[in-house]
């Protein structure tokens, strides 16, 4: 499904990442774990656009297709979908009717009919009654006074009615409680099945309790450089990256 | 012979697709000599067939005019304009203009796809002459149907005793109502533009609504039919009666052709003890090409008195045209607990500018005003907003509420806020809240990863931005003018 070779990207002519090779197949889960600045989220913007980013080597193929060829909003269309660590406000903007022009967006891209306002609230209600979130989050403005853990169920909210093919969760379990990240792998694990890969990037081993990697790759300056099984994060969650930073040193 | 036929056939396709709407004409019309003097005044009001007194009326105004200077306190720029090399009077005998849509710029087509505008409607809109013959089924059958519907209109109308007319017929046919009110909001002398109009105008609506009727319908100058021609100087009197609502729309969202360049208007609505006047213009003019030539020069006075107890007026525009837009529709709240408000949307892109705000005068006790302005500037363009809240002494207990909002799309456009507060009352209060905000980049590309198109999301943005104006437009004009700020705006970002 996703396959890169040799990734690297700048920001401001600084190198973020220094060749990243890493293959997600068709219907898996991998996690990203790593210290902070080993350049965890610039992997999740490089892979869908954001301009700030330079690709300054390597390939990056969705299904076959070059990924780094494409704009921000073909990529979404092929089924991609970053969830914000930060998610963006906008003011003014009714939830509702962002979720519908996104969706219709997308359903334009694949050939599909646009839902009207009805059919698309009655699809939305059953997902944010899903995802324990209260209806009134439809009628807000998009993510405007939404506490952190708001944003994030916003986030996997999104997620769940645009259904990519491969979702990339850019910290989504930070600043929640236990309650809220058993929300959020349970977003993604309603869409595991065999076409829906997801890339999860976390600090922590706890998000992976409830949503089990088949793989665990861990990032330090902008590269690979440890890959394993579900037991690599228990493994860190003990150990720390200390030893792996010393490694690499 | 034929190559040079060939030639001229070129240089005219060339000249007139590359100056959009901005046709020459060269059709037959009925001039009066450029210039103005008091012999030209003499001539339109003769050919108005006006009484003795509106010819009076329109020499004071003159006469004060050539007292006044054009003013330039305004944040516009433009040459100076020569007022001796204008015509005041043009009769049409036949319009110029394309004979089928066919000869129409195929951009402004495009726009009015965009739009949404029938088909109908944009033959007329594009100025093609319903004579010709080469499209008479498509232009005809719209000039019918505009026909029925304002018969249809006028008779529901007179049924509640409502008097919906141009100005001109007014004059004619009920002058004691012209006499008393025309000029008591605006007076001739107020400024330059509005001396101008006043001494020249040509056309324009007059509304009344008698004592306690409740309008039965919006009115709207888009189904008066003769008012689709909008004249250069217009002048519009709207006359609520106590305990009366109406309800006012001006303008369309397809920008429309027009020879003139300089546009004058006078607008007067007066409301008495309960009445209620909310006016609603969507403006969009031609703003000139992507380099600022040409466009329309927009300097409007537009005023309302709210003269009675608990009366209330409300302006509501959307501006997007005009290559440079003078306008401060205002409230002049005598009457007790009387109501003032404004809500504005300006969009200027490529080199528009814009100069709009709004005037609150306070004179009455308790009487209340709310102001919220939205300013988005795209391109090279520069949005000023000029606001004066006036609390005079007698104004006890009043209230205001300002809020000024600027968005900007790019790093070459301007926004800029004037507001004055004068308050003589200790016990008025008046809240000014600003805002400036760019459409950030991290907006655009949570946009985009969800799927919207870079245009999608720069329009999703900026109608989230105006939607407390909007949301005060009439319900189909307030989706019109929701499309008219994605048009605006294409291309203005990236």
């Amino acid at each position: 499904m996703l396959e890169i070779r040799g990734l690297a990207a700048s920001i401001n002519e600084k190198p973020i990442l220094n060749g990243i090779d890493l293959e997600v197949p068709a219907g898996e889960v991998h996690a990203i774990m790593g210290p902070n600045g080993s350049g965890k989220s610039t992997l999740g913007y490089v892979l869908s656009g954001r301009e700030d980013y330079a690709v300054t080597g390597g390939t990056a193929t969705f299904n076959g297709v070059d990924l780094l060829a494409m704009e921000p909003e073909q990529r979404a269309a092929a089924g991609l979908f970053l969830a914000f660590q930060a998610p963006i406000e906008l003011p003014g903007v009714n939830n509702a009717n962002f979720l519908r022009t996104a969706l219709n967006a997308l359903r334009r891209a694949h050939g599909e009919s646009e839902l009207d306002a009805v059919q698309f609230l009655k699809l939305a209600k059953a997902e944010t009654k899903r995802l324990a979130m209260p209806d009134d989050m439809l009628k807000r403005n998009v993510n405007v006074g939404f506490s952190g853990g708001e944003k994030k169920r916003n986030e996997v909210l999104q997620m769940a009615l645009l259904r990519p093919k491969l979702a990339i969760l850019d910290e989504t379990d930070s600043g929640l409680d236990i309650d809220a990240l058993k929300i959020v792998a349970d977003g993604v694990n309603a869409l595991r099945r065999p076409e829906f890969s997801a890339l999860v990037i976390t600090h922590h081993q706890r998000l992976l309790d409830y949503l089990v990697p088949n793989k665990v790759h861990v990032l330090l300056h902008g590269r690979i450089v440890r890959s394993g099984g579900p037991e690599l994060a228990k493994e860190l969650e003990k150990s720390g990256y200390a030893e792996l930073i010393a490694e690499a040193a | 012979m034929a190559a040079v036929t060939e030639t001229l056939d070129t240089v005219q396709s060339v000249t007139q697709s590359g100056y959009k709407w901005g046709f020459e004409t060269t059709i037959e019309m009925d001039f009066a000599p450029k210039g103005l003097s008091e012999d030209i005044i003499r001539l339109i009001s003769t050919r108005k067939e006006e009484p003795e007194w509106m010819l009076e009326w329109r020499l004071k105004a003159y006469a004060a005019w050539l007292k006044m200077e054009e003013p330039h306190w305004a944040r516009v720029d433009h040459p100076p304009i020569d007022y001796q090399d204008l015509h005041y009077y043009a009769a049409p005998k036949k319009r110029a203009g394309p004979k089928s849509l066919d000869e129409v710029d195929p951009e402004l087509l495009k726009m009015y796809e965009k739009l949404g505008i029938p088909l109908k409607e944009r033959a007329i809109l594009a100025g093609v002459d319903p004579d010709t013959v080469e499209d008479r089924q498509v232009a005809v059958d719209a000039v019918f149907d505009s026909v029925s519907v304002a018969t249809t209109f006028q008779a529901t109308l007179r049924k509640a005793g409502v008097i919906f007319c141009p100005i001109s017929e007014a004059i004619r046919e009920h002058p004691d109502l012209v006499k008393q009110y025309l000029g008591t909001v605006v007076p001739t002398g107020d400024n330059f533009f509005a001396a101008l109009n006043s001494a020249v105008f040509t056309d324009g609506s007059f509304v009344y609504i008698p004592k306690g009727v409740r309008c039965p319908m919006e009115l709207s100058t888009y189904f008066r039919i003769n008012a689709r021609n909008t004249g250069q100087f217009e002048r519009t009197l709207i006359i609520a009666e106590a305990g009366s609502h109406v309800s006012y729309l001006e303008g369309c969202t397809a920008p429309q052709r027009d020879e003139n360049q300089l546009h004058a208007a006078v607008v007067e609505l007066i409301a008495m003890d309960d009445a209620q006047i909310k006016y609603s213009t969507v403006q969009n003019w031609y703003p000139g090409d992507a380099n600022g030539k040409g466009g329309i020069y927009n300097f409007v006075t537009k005023r309302g008195a709210c003269r009675g107890a608990r009366s209330k007026i409300s302006w509501t525009q959307v501006e997007t045209g005009s290559a440079i837009t003078w306008k401060y529709p205002s409230c002049v709240l005598h009457g007790e607990d009387s109501v003032g408000e404004f809500y504005s949307v300006a969009v200027t892109n490529n080199h528009q500018q814009a100069d709009t705000g709004t005037k609150m005068i306070h004179i009455g006790k308790g009487s209340r005003s709310t102001i919220i302005s939205k300013g988005i500037s795209a391109g090279h363009s520069n949005n000023t907003y000029r606001g004066l809240v006036r609390m005079l002494p007698g104004a006890a207990n009043a209230r205001n509420f300002t809020q000024c909002d600027s968005l900007l799309i790019g790093d070459q456009c301007g926004a800029h806020t004037v507001p004055y507060i004068e308050s003589r009352n200790p016990t008025a209060k008046v809240e000014h809240e600003a805002t400036t905000s760019k459409i950030a980049d991290d907006q655009l590309f949570y946009c985009r990863q969800r799927g919207l198109s870079e245009e999608d999301a720069v329009s999703l943005i900026v109608n989230g931005f105006c939607k407390d104006v909007l949301k005060e437009l009439p319900m189909e004009f307030a989706v019109e003018a929701q499309k008219l700020l994605a048009v605006s705006l294409e291309g203005s970002v990236g």
